[in-house]
């Protein structure tokens, strides 16, 4: 096995338990804990492939992707600290004002 | 890939699964959260590894350094809010590990039959030819996402402030 392909099998376990924490995670941050861990295994792939092909694309843009998840926990993390303040709970199980 | 070589990556992927398998099944948020640094940090080893150095560095400071900061910051601060530890068990488990299964098997499955070109000698992408890709070809995504961060900001600012602040 390449050290490529090891990699990939090991970025896609990572993804595949980021996917169990997101669906089985019932307050608001272990979710986005799940989240950081699927994102991290996308880069995992981008590493990965940049390093195959020897360009500097793949790790631009696993910078960039690095990046938007920094600003993707801040807004969620503020969010999940409004949904405490306003409910006393950040279990999502709770916010569902909008259920039809 | 020599035995010493393949003994080391092996070390990080244990790390860095056993890490996630931590964060998902942990019953404390805290250490949830620890677990995940713990990851990120093995990632941060892996990309080192695959000899993305700057890479790695940013890996430890925005992920480890920032993301986790924040992630406690927001534990203890809903644990204040709501009083009291948060509870982190999981829900739906059955359902959740059928998911996880068909996705890491399809993908597993998918890269096991794949056959990847031998990694011929390719050369090391340093920081300066990074620096040399955002300024040139990707300027104009990178200055996108400096304004992104900037109102990434400003809206966790005005969405987590208080209202009578």
């Amino acid at each position: 096995m390449s050290e490529i392909q090891f990699c990939l099998l090991l970025a896609a376990l990572l993804f595949a338990i980021g996917v169990f924490g997101l669906l089985t995670r019932r307050n608001a941050i272990g979710i986005l804990l799940s989240v950081e861990l699927m994102a991290n295994a996308v880069n995992i792939n981008l590493v990965a492939f940049s390093r195959l092909h020897g360009g500097a694309t793949g790790q631009v843009f696993a910078l960039f992707a690095i990046a938007l998840t920094v600003a993707e926990v801040a807004v969620g993390l503020a969010l999940v600290i409004l949904m405490a303040r306003q409910r006393r709970t950040i279990d999502v199980s709770e916010a569902r004002d909008l259920r039809g | 890939m020599s035995a010493l070589e393949l003994l080391g990556l092996c070390l990080l992927a244990l790390v860095v699964l056993g890490g996630a398998l931590g964060t998902v099944l942990s019953k404390n948020l805290v250490h949830s959260v620890l677990w995940l640094a713990l990851v990120l940090v093995a990632t941060a080893g892996l990309y080192a590894r695959l000899t993305a150095g700057f890479l790695a560095g940013a890996q430890v400071l925005l992920y480890a350094g920032g993301v986790i900061t924040l992630a406690i910051f927001a534990v203890m601060l809903s644990a204040r809010l709501e009083g009291g530890p948060i509870p982190n068990d999981s829900a739906k488990r059955g359902r959740g590990l059928l998911a996880a299964l068909a996705v890491g098997g399809l993908f597993c499955g998918v890269l096991l039959q794949s056959d990847f070109p031998a990694q011929g000698e390719v050369a090391v992408v340093d920081a300066a030819e990074l620096g040399r890709s955002f300024l040139g070809e990707f300027v104009l995504p990178f200055e996108v996402l400096s304004v992104l961060l900037v109102a990434a900001m400003i809206g966790a600012i005005v969405i987590a402030r208080r209202e009578d602040a």
